[in-house]
Order: C-alpha cells, then structure tokens, then sequence
C-alpha cells in the first residue's frame, strides 16, 4: 500500500509528460505557462490563508475548548465515550494540523491500538478540513456568498464522526 | 457564512483569554500568526507552482479531456449544472483521485484550477454556484482512500497493524460523503 502511493506521483508525471510529448505540444512552454498561472493563484489565496491561521490562532490558543469539554467528561464517561477524542473532532475541520497534534497525543497516552486510538485514526482519515478548505477555496476566485456549502459541509463531518464511533465499535 | 465565523473565531478567543488573564500569550498569537500564515503559503507556494506547470500540459494535450470523460457518466449526474465539455471535470477528477490516495498537498492544485473553471460557468460571480457547493462537501468529506500521514503516525507508535484503520476509514468516509451529498442534493433541489 506504501509502495503504491509512494509511485503515483513519479508515475503522474511520467506519464503526463510522456504524453505531452507524443502529441507534439511544447511542454516547456506549457508548463511555464501554467506555472505562471499557479503563481498567480498563491497570490490570491495568500490573505485567505492568512486570515484564517489568524482567527483560528486565536481561538485555539484561548485553550476554550479544553475548558469547555472537561466539564463534560462525568456525562461522557457514562455513555462509555473517551473524552480525549472531543477535542479533536470538534478541531478536525478547523485545522489539521491542531487535530493530528491531538492524534499525536491521543496515540503517545494510550497508544495507536486502544480504541480511542483507533477512533482518532479513523476520525483524521474520513474527514477534513473543511472550514479551512471552504475559506481557501471560495477565496481563492473572491466568492463570497456561499449559500449552504458550510452547514452541508459540516453536516456530513458530524455525520463521519458518529460513524466512525459507531464503525470502530463494530469492527474491533 | 465564513464571515460570521471568522468573526467568531476572533471575538470569541480574544474575549476568553483577556478573561483568562493570558494577555501575554494573546500578545504572542497574534504577532506570530502572521508568521504562520506566510510559512503555510511558502510550503503551499512550490507544490502548485510545480503542479500548475504539470496540470497544463495535462490539459493542453488533450489528457485531463480524456480523463475527464472516463468517469463522466458520474460526474454528470453528480454536477448537472457543468457543461458537458466542461473543463472543470478533468480537474475535479484529478482532486479526488489525489485526495483518496492521501496526496492532500497534491490535491489542492487541482481542486483551485476546478473552481476557476466552475467560476466560468457561474453566472453570479459573487455567488457560490450549485456545482462548486457539490465539489467542496464531496471534497471536505474526504474521500481518502489511503491516509498516509495517520499510517505513518501509527508506524512511528509502534502499531501492531498501522494500516488496520483503512478500512475503517472509507466506511465511515462512505457514509459522511453520501450524507453530505444527500443533504447537498435537496437543499440544491429547494433553492431553485
């Protein structure tokens, strides 16, 4: 499986070029070209990536969330749910490097194996980030108004959260 | 949307940690997030150069056309609203076979050339269209496939079996990507 997507990439470009120059295009030019443009899109997503590690800092560092869940550790140990884990879904579609941080530490206290381990696992791999993503994305061609793409979004990260609880339950 | 939010995040984390009495370290986050944001972009910066070159020789050949068309009986009927000739699917396409096998950084590229392309077809330029609002959620509920840096987080941990949780993972992805796009195809469906 490593192998594999160790081999994609080299491949991608192996094949990409390989068939640009079949068709006879100029693929310097070409690649100049669209290298060109792609500098152009970092220009335009800079304050969009910008502004949101801001605000995110801000909140994230105000360690609220932290305060906030250990009030609710009592409810959660009785339905039998790791109160390590809430932290971290709620950062997940925030910021994936705050949630692999709380991975990493879910993963250093009870290890890769144990079930919460296995639940933040899951949780990193089946969801993303999608506030950030949304902000990058909509950003990057000025839109402003996106209707109901962050509620939806949102919904179907909750959805893959009580998924993942209810799957790594079932399968381990 | 994104505006209330980003207010939030800002109103919110500057008014409990002034209640926290942690004005020093406030002082640091901000100065520093600027710091941050730059690194983010620099990392960002040579990755969609470089893919942006690659991408371009992919359409100009004719391949992302082709690729494009492979998948696009699917396509169609997940974004009706794009033009059958669209551009815009090639580059999508490429985002999700990326994303699923774990090459986020890779994706990105990808994923920004197929909103400018849907942004040619968007007749309301300020306006999130119905296809970018049906890209995002099918992006943002990840369809990975192979998620790499949870694999090799569990190697460095000593898993017993690192890769024991793909499995879990596109399940629980399976479920959140159909009850995002689910929800995505009524509200696109009330709105007209």
């Amino acid at each position: 499986m490593n192998l594999i997507s160790k081999m994609i990439i080299p491949l991608f470009v192996l094949f990409v070029v390989f068939y640009g120059y079949k068709k006879k295009i100029m693929i310097y030019d070409t690649f100049l070209e669209g290298a060109k443009e792609g500098l152009i899109t970092v220009f335009h997503i800079f304050p969009a990536i910008l502004a949101m590690v801001f605000a995110i800092n801000i909140f994230l560092n105000s360690h609220i969330l932290e305060i906030l869940f250990s009030t609710f550790t009592p409810f959660f140990e009785k339905i039998n749910l790791p109160i390590q884990i809430l932290p971290m879904a709620f950062v997940r579609p925030i910021s994936g490097t705050a949630s692999l941080a709380i991975m990493n530490d879910i993963f250093a206290n009870f290890g890769p194996d144990s079930f919460v381990g296995r639940l933040a696992s899951t949780l990193q791999g089946c969801t993303d980030t999608t506030i950030y993503v949304l902000a990058l994305y909509f950003g990057s061609i000025k839109i402003n108004k996106t209707r109901y793409a962050l509620s939806t979004g949102l919904f179907a990260d909750l959805i893959g959260i009580i998924a993942s609880f209810i799957i790594v339950h079932l399968i381990f | 949307m994104i505006n209330k939010l980003w207010g939030f995040f800002i109103i919110v984390g500057i008014l409990f940690t002034l209640f926290m009495g942690n004005i020093e370290s406030l002082n640091d986050t901000i100065l520093t997030s600027a710091t941050n944001g730059v690194e983010m972009v620099l990392d960002l910066l040579p990755i969609i150069v470089l893919w942006s070159g690659i991408m371009k020789i992919a359409e100009k050949s004719g391949l992302l056309y082709k690729v494009g068309n492979l998948v696009k009986p699917l396509l169609h009927k997940l974004f009706p609203s794009l033009k059958k000739d669209s551009k815009a699917l090639g580059y999508i396409t490429s985002n999700i076979v990326a994303n699923a096998m774990g090459l986020g950084s890779a994706a990105t590229p990808f994923g920004l050339k197929a909103m400018e392309e849907m942004q040619k077809e968007n007749e309301k330029k300020e306006e999130a269209s119905d296809a970018m609002i049906t890209f995002l959620v099918l992006n943002t509920s990840g369809v990975t496939i192979v998620p790499t840096t949870v694999i090799a987080l569990r190697m460095m941990y000593h898993s017993a079996n690192p890769e024991e949780i793909i499995i879990t993972a596109i399940l629980a992805t399976i479920c959140s990507s159909i009850a995002g796009l689910t929800l995505d195809y009524f509200r696109r469906r009330k709105n007209r």
